[in-house]
């Protein structure tokens, strides 16, 4: 069913790589239980152990669950829609390619650039600012989705001086408050977390303390490259089966306990924490990221009216009421358990954003083909 | 949106720099990195702006993982799709620079 079989593994030092997938072999039968479940928060994580086929090394009883943690996928329906409201109503809209064919309550964006509105796709927000330069009679709004580090650049971007006919509609998210949610469900099995290095690079690996306190649940901070992830895996589960909760740094190149203060303090001074909701999670406390009162001149949310409710009243598809993105987010449903999954919803014509973005579960284990079991494919 | 990539300093100009990404010069912005970026280092990149400085000693474990995937180079993998995009969000110079 998958387009491209999971690669055979291509480790730079394959001794290591046997050594480390042996070690999780044994602390899993140390741990001793039918199952030990670990989640990761980072479409990146989930795109290299489905690429390189780790799944299959994995001992039976570990349960390595994608989170929330595709930036497209959390972006809340009614966040589509202002984009869809805005697009719509005659302004000219910059955004990241995964977003313009996200389900919004109606429409998506890729429907309304169809019909005639002027939606653009950018790889960052300053290249949304150069559009806006080379067009200044003409509204240019960066609908700004992504988490710390794509957050960092539109706050990087508004501190340099746009153009007045510049603004932003902010649906970014920061992570570390969703961590609490998952941990929170009551039907939860993660033990562990396995935080992504390049959001780290960002926050700091201390941004975790307070949450293994509160939480008893470890975290390891791992890289991107197989190594890193199964190395990440091994560190996890020696703190579960010694009940240690603590924050561990695997990926010291690139994360330090402070983080990059510099971006810290130019994300701070453009946006703040607020609640709001997660497409398929919950309400997450601090978990979305709004301009300033101080940024209010490029708030787009501020600088028009944006007319969202007349969308709410066109009925949405009936195959998005089948859509498991948010127990797959929530680490309750895998893709196969959807119904809709590799039949009515596929990349080509997606019903959920899961099935969207590069980053989404579906999409990749769709690519990649999800539960590789090497007893089934052989040697 | 997760991945970034590294690429190895040309040249800096003031609040930018011209960095090689596998034989692609592309400029990115020095806005946020915290530390001070000289011709040689290496920078891991995001969405066009450099946010670390890595460290020498461990850039070769680093490229390895991008190595692998720009080799790879099927149109339908998501991890070198990401590397490539990652690579166009940086501008292009003004004016090209013959390579």
């Amino acid at each position: 069913m998958s387009l491209l079989a999971s690669r055979p593994l291509e480790f730079r030092d394959p001794e290591r790589a046997r050594a480390l997938v042996g070690a999780l072999e044994r602390l899993t039968a140390e741990i001793g239980r039918d199952r030990v479940s670990v989640m990761h928060v980072c479409g990146s994580h989930e795109q290299a152990i489905a690429r390189f086929g780790l799944r299959a090394s994995f001992p039976p009883a570990l349960d390595v669950i994608m989170g929330p943690g595709c930036p497209v996928c959390i972006t809340d329906l009614p966040e589509v829609d202002e984009g869809v409201a805005l697009a719509e109503q005659g302004v000219r809209l910059a955004t990241y390619a995964d977003m313009l064919r996200v389900p919004g309550t109606s429409r998506s964006l890729a429907d309304a650039q169809a019909a005639g509105a002027r939606v653009e796709v950018v790889y960052g927000a300053a290249q949304a600012v150069e559009l806006a330069r080379a067009e200044p009679s003409t509204e240019l709004v960066f609908f700004a989705t992504g988490f710390e580090t794509t957050a960092v650049a539109t706050a990087a971007a508004l501190l340099a001086g746009p153009p007045p006919n510049f603004s932003v509609l902010s649906a970014h998210k920061y992570i570390p408050p969703v961590m609490e949610i998952v941990a929170e469900m009551p039907d939860t099995r993660i033990e562990g977390f396995l935080a992504a290095g390049h959001a780290a690079t960002i926050t700091g690996w201390g941004v975790f303390e307070g949450f293994v306190e509160r939480h008893r649940i470890p975290v390891v901070v791992a890289g991107f490259e197989p190594l890193d992830i199964l190395a990440g895996l091994v560190g996890l589960l020696e703190l579960i089966r010694d009940r240690r909760a603590e924050v561990i740094n695997l990926y010291p190149r690139c994360v330090t306990r402070a983080g990059n203060l510099v971006a810290q303090e130019k994300l701070w001074k453009v946006f703040r924490p607020i609640g709001g909701r997660w497409r398929g999670i919950a309400h997450v406390p601090n978990g979305n990221l709004r301009l300033r009162d101080e940024m209010a001149a490029f708030d787009a949310r501020r600088r028009f009216t944006i007319d969202v409710a007349r969308l709410w009243t066109e009925a949405p598809a009936a195959l998005a009421q089948q859509c498991r993105c948010g127990d797959i987010m929530a680490g309750i449903a895998s893709p196969s358990d959807c119904a809709l999954f590799g039949r009515a919803c596929l990349p080509e014509s997606p019903v959920g954003a899961c099935m969207v973005s590069s980053e989404g579960t579906c999409k990749i284990w769709h690519l990649y083909g999800g539960h590789p079991n090497l007893r089934e494919v052989g040697p | 949106m997760c991945l970034g990539v590294p690429g190895r300093v040309i040249e800096v100009e003031g609040d930018t720099a011209l960095v090689d990404f596998w034989g692609v010069r592309k400029t990115v912005r020095l806005d946020v990195v915290d530390e001070p970026v000289a011709p040689g280092d290496y920078v891991l990149n995001h969405v066009g702006f450099a946010i670390r400085r890595i460290p020498r000693e461990q850039i070769e474990g680093t490229l390895a993982l991008y190595e692998e995937l720009l080799r790879a180079a099927d149109v339908q993998d998501l991890m070198a799709a990401d590397v490539r995009n990652e690579i166009d969000a940086s501008a292009r110079r003004a004016k090209e620079e013959p390579r």
